[in-house]
């Protein structure tokens, strides 16, 4: 004797919803793909770095007065859209629209000061091997962090158009995953930059 | 029914292609008539098509360009093309197969097969679905243009630095490679993406993983190791692009590191030899069990293999530069990794033998491609399994050995496998039947001719035929074994117009298929052929992974619920369901036909084209107006739930 299954008949959401969303998964999966190229960036970083000469590294040790604080500008930012996928969620319009745009603004301001590192440079993207890792590997994360501008900067006027609320806040929270993956990722680069020559990984001829 | 309702029960239909449902998703579904609808087509079948189509053609270009320089290479001394012609022929004959043709036509199955084998209407992003097929389309144009413009790549699909460095090779060739390979990457890698939150997140009710079709697994696991071997390669070629264009200094001397660019492009080449079989072979899987009227032997155990193997496949790209003058310790882990990985790959061989053995196996054209397949697999599998160890490989490697070898792989476990799995699909998708007496002539002219080609490759390899040279002199005892390689490639060829022929001799005349003309298990023959539109009037509930074959089976107490089901027809909706064990969690919005996917992969495309120039004001305005059209194509819209009415 067999038994035909039942239908589910459960309610269900409809459309855009949280992490059931097709752009919550999409977002995900486009971050795997982004971090992979971080990682095959970083991976020609210290396969320069471990290779036994000829490899022009600068011989000083690199300032931390600028990349620093600037990493903590982008971390503060990340709490920032963070607020605000949790006004979204509360239906707090102020807190939606303060959360994205702060985030936006630290955002810039991170830019900004990183064009003044790469000001403060005395090699540039041609000099040698270490100069074209350098400006390579921030170049593809400052652009990433203007295409997380672009997208905070979309969510800000949506927010303040007053599209989102608790059931339509999937387009922040997928925002916001980008967002974080782009300040998570500036603390692999960070790390591999500006850190590991002060662990002992090479610096100097 | 409100444009406001956020929660549903779903309603219950029954399954009936004729009723006013049926006739209403039609309306919701179907692609708009005139060029502008056929532009705009957001439908899985159609773009699947299109890929294959287009795969096709790259295939029978790629063909002609081996078919001249064989000429050439027929006798020692030819001087029908210059060394110049040579190079650029032999890397076009490379790259169009392996990057434009291979991969292409298995995403072109996919496309078409996988919302149909999943029980859902279309794949989860269709206009990214559209958008990859249109800059597919495009970056494979990029790269004839350089052809017509005589500056085709000329450095080998492999394209090694110093070679394809600026100071050696100062044309534009390598520059068109190099973008057109960025462009294809792009589509290569929002394809794949695709495919992941389709299978995890659309299957039907109850196909809960370990329910899944063999040939979901297949395209799953390529799709996220491309997710993860994709930007490897892309990254190659960039900063390949910036060393020849804008004086850095990844691979160029004094500072560069020449052996970046082959860890860079293998890191991603040997995952991508995978990703160019795993899911021909579960399409061999799929079928083949059908043809032998049981289900697969050991479903469990392929469907671990094929993750293992992709899985492997990260860790073996050393052993195509075991005579570069790497550690022994490194050649050791990576010939030893080489030689593991046969074992999965072992596992899929014995379980379609196992089928083939404990079934009646039904000989028409589709299971004579799939024994084929079988067989060519054996002898690929075993020379690779020979150039994995690094002694021999130091023997053979840069000889007519390693070309033998890479078309047993290329040609025997992907070619075989699709021409198979058109002849298993096409009723499927064009409601007839292709001839099986055209058919027969097909597979033995392409079987032998293929063997009489490439089998004795492996010899004048072992006599020490380099690769890539453009002609020989007399004497060396190359010269019987090349004229045979030629005639076998022609009879080749000659095969391969049988199916040209066959194809449009069946659209006109074929014998109509009907839903399910080999009587098969799985859900798209539950479908009409060709398949509407919305593919399922209503959507089915699993109990098995046979849903078609539960009577005669008798697996267990429970059967499929194909008779009647949710219709969700408050728009073009689709059921999203838990990964695992496929529960209903959310009914999904799908957006409407667009030309937009069109408009964006022509601004990126027309980008690419300001980059080989430099024309930055070009590539300035086509970033602006990319923006504008991404900023239109995702700004929330209350059809789609993304925001509030």
């Amino acid at each position: 004797m067999s038994t035909v299954v039942a239908v589910s008949r459960r309610s269900l959401p409809v459309g855009s919803v949280g992490s059931h969303a097709i752009g919550w998964w999409g977002m995900i999966c486009a971050v795997l793909t982004e971090g992979a190229l971080f990682g095959y960036l970083l991976f020609s970083y210290f396969y320069f770095a471990v290779q036994p000469r000829q490899i022009a590294f600068p011989p000083e040790l690199p300032s931390l007065w600028l990349a620093a604080p600037n990493t903590v500008i982008l971390l503060v930012s990340s709490v920032a859209v963070w607020q605000a996928e949790r006004g979204a969620r509360r239906d707090s319009w102020l807190r939606q629209v303060v959360g994205l745009g702060s985030g936006f603004v630290l955002g810039v301001i991170f830019v900004g000061v990183q064009l003044l590192e790469w000001q403060s440079r005395p090699f540039g993207l041609s000099s040698n091997a270490y100069g074209s890792l350098f400006f390579t590997v921030t170049g593809f994360h400052m652009a990433h962090v203007v295409l997380g501008l672009l997208i905070l900067l979309a969510l800000t006027v949506w927010s303040a158009l007053g599209y989102f609320g608790p059931r339509h806040s999937a387009p922040i929270s997928i925002g916001a995953i980008y967002w974080h993956f782009v300040d998570a990722i500036w603390l692999a680069v960070f790390f591999s930059f500006y850190i590991t020559p002060y662990l002992g990984l090479r610096h100097g001829p | 029914m409100t444009t406001t309702e956020l929660d549903r029960v779903p309603e219950l239909a029954p399954r009936d292609y004729a009723s006013p449902l049926a006739s209403k998703l039609e309306r919701l579904w179907a692609t708009k008539p005139g060029l502008i609808g056929w532009l705009a087509s957001v439908d899985h079948k159609e773009i699947g098509l299109r890929y294959i189509v287009t795969a096709f053609v790259f295939l029978l270009v790629g063909g002609v360009e081996a078919l001249i320089f064989r000429i050439q290479l027929a006798w020692p001394n030819q001087h029908l093309l210059t060394p110049s012609q040579y190079d650029q022929l032999f890397s076009m004959h490379g790259a169009t197969m392996i990057l434009w043709y291979a991969f292409p036509v298995l995403t072109g199955f996919s496309v078409y097969l996988q919302p149909l084998v999943l029980g859902t209407r279309d794949m989860a992003m269709p206009r990214l679905n559209a958008f990859t097929y249109w800059v597919y389309l495009f970056s494979g144009l990029y790269l004839y243009v350089g052809l017509a413009l005589g500056s085709a790549p000329n450095a080998g699909w492999f394209n090694y630095v110093p070679y394809a460095s600026r100071p050696y090779n100062p044309g534009l060739n390598i520059d068109f490679y190099a973008l057109a390979n960025i462009l294809l990457g792009v589509s290569t890698t929002l394809g794949s993406l695709n495919f992941v939150v389709t299978i995890l997140h659309q299957r039907a009710p109850g196909m809960s993983i370990n329910r899944m079709p063999i040939l979901s697994w297949g395209t799953l696991t390529i799709s996220v190791g491309n997710l993860f071997a994709m930007p490897s390669v892309t990254l190659a070629f960039f900063l390949l692009w910036l060393d020849r264009q804008f004086g850095t200094h990844f691979y160029s001397p004094p500072s560069g590191q020449p052996l970046l660019w082959q860890h860079l492009f293998w890191m991603w080449g040997h995952p991508w030899v995978y990703v160019i079989v795993l899911p021909a072979l579960s399409m061999v899987s799929e079928a083949l069990p059908v043809l032998c009227r049981r289900p697969l032997v050991g479903y469990t155990a392929v469907a671990l293999a094929t993750v293992l193997t992709m899985v492997l496949g990260f860790g073996v790209w050393l052993h195509h530069m075991f005579a570069t003058g790497l550690p022994n310790i490194a050649l050791a882990f990576f010939s030893a990794v080489s030689l593991f990985i046969v074992i999965p790959s072992a596992v899929s061989n014995f379980a379609w033998l196992a089928t083939i053995w404990t079934g009646r196996p039904i000989f028409n054209t589709a299971f004579l491609f799939f024994v084929g397949f079988i067989i060519v697999f054996v002898i690929g599998g075993v020379s690779g399994f020979m150039t994995g160890s690094v002694p021999a490989d130091w023997q053979l490697t840069d000889t007519y050995f390693v070309v033998a070898h890479l078309h047993y792989v290329l040609i025997g476990w992907n070619l075989f496998a699709v021409m198979g799995a058109s002849y298993f699909w096409f009723p499927k998708m064009f409601g007839r039947m292709l001839d099986e007496r055209l058919g027969r002539w097909n597979f033995w002219l392409m079987f032998i001719g293929f063997n009489v080609g490439f089998f004795p490759m492996h010899i004048t390899g072992l006599l020490g035929m380099p690769r890539r040279i453009y002609t020989y002199p007399d004497g060396m005892g190359w010269d019987t074994l090349n004229l045979i390689i030629t005639i076998g490639s022609y009879i080749m060829a000659a095969g391969m117009l049988l199916f040209v022929v066959n194809v449009f001799y069946g659209l006109k005349r074929g014998v109509i298929a009907g839903p399910n003309p080999w009587d098969a298990a799985t859900l798209e023959w539950s479908t009409p052929s060709p398949p509407p539109p919305y593919n399922f009037v209503v959507i089915p509930t699993l109990a098995s992974r046979t849903p078609l074959w539960e009577e005669r089976l008798n697996e267990g107490p429970y059967r499929s619920q194909l008779s009647e089901g949710t219709p969700l027809d408050h728009g073009k909706e689709v059921l999203g369901t838990s990964s695992l064990d496929a529960q209903p969690n959310v009914i999904l919005r799908m957006p409407e036909d667009s030309i937009v996917p069109l408009l964006l992969a022509l601004v990126l495309t027309l980008l690419f084209a300001g980059l080989i120039v430099k024309a930055w004001w070009l590539v300035i305005a086509c970033l602006a107006v990319g923006l504008a059209l991404q900023l239109a194509w995702l700004w929330p819209r209350v059809e789609l739930r993304e925001r509030r009415p």
